[in-house]
């Protein structure tokens, strides 16, 4: 009877350990967009979250990458196809878009004087601020591959690293708040 | 705390965050929490609409104590006291 009673109690230790590594204080964020508003709000929940004391990890991927691009930076060596690439996509958090009412770059003008206006922090400023808050930045190898763009070629940011979808999926996995934006 | 309890508080730390928007204020509180000793008393100036309902959620999360809020005409005095 004992011994029935000690094995189900281990048995019971090793759920609750398993349920106690499970989930930890952080939040994993998925940013694939490449336009300014959603860029925006991916950094102001991830500053937010820091703030929050929550481990950040940002995942960015696709049209997202390309806001991480530092404009004084550039690399040689590159293909025909990465050239033209890194020529068509925005060169860095400065150049991006909105998703609506860009008309040629007059609402994203108008959008970024009201930011001003309001004291509402410029997309440039929130990525020093994540950085300087612990936010962690991974960027993912495949979509700076299909887009031609270099290591060399982001900005210097503290915590970044080069990574897989695994990456992001054990993560997000041990995450409270998984997001994709 | 009521109003006249919270004026006559004598802050450790002042964060003036008035003129930024979310998440200006947040941040600010964060950063200025680090500054003072547990115990000690820290008020948040803010103009933004949404940090009377943020700091109190924070103060919850980080198990600090919201004392409450004074109004002023174009501004709020938050007062936390830190964990």
């Amino acid at each position: 009877m004992d011994l029935l009673l000690n094995e189900q109690l281990e048995e019971l230790k090793k759920r609750f350990d398993n349920l106690e590594k499970g989930t930890k204080d952080q939040i994993s964020v998925v940013v694939f967009s490449g336009d300014l508003d959603k860029l925006l709000a991916a950094m102001i929940i991830a500053t937010g979250a820091a703030a929050y004391d929550m481990k950040v990890k940002m995942f960015f991927t696709f049209w997202g990458t390309a806001a991480l691009r530092d404009p004084r930076k550039s690399v040689k060596g590159k293909d025909f196809m990465g050239t033209m690439f890194g020529w068509m996509l925005p060169r860095g958090s400065g150049k991006v878009k909105l998703s609506k009412m860009n008309m040629c770059g007059m609402g994203t003008a108008m959008i970024k004087g009201i930011m001003k206006k309001n004291n509402v922090a410029s997309l440039d400023e929130l990525i020093k601020i994540a950085g300087e808050m612990g936010v962690e930045i991974a960027l993912c190898e495949m979509s700076m591959n299909l887009m031609g763009f270099k290591r060399e070629e982001m900005i210097d940011y503290p915590h970044m690293t080069v990574c897989g979808v695994a990456t992001f999926l054990s993560d997000a996995a041990e995450s409270k708040v998984q997001l994709f934006i | 705390m009521n109003t006249d309890e919270l004026t006559t508080l004598t802050s450790n730390k002042i964060v003036d965050a008035r003129g930024t928007a979310c998440p200006g204020p947040l941040l600010a509180a964060k950063k200025a929490i680090g500054e003072i000793n547990s115990g000690e008393i820290m008020e948040i100036y803010s103009s933004d609409e949404g940090t009377k309902n943020d700091i109190p959620r924070w103060c919850q999360k980080m198990s600090h104590e919201f004392l409450g809020i004074v109004e002023e005409p174009s501004y709020s005095r938050l007062f936390l006291r830190k964990a």
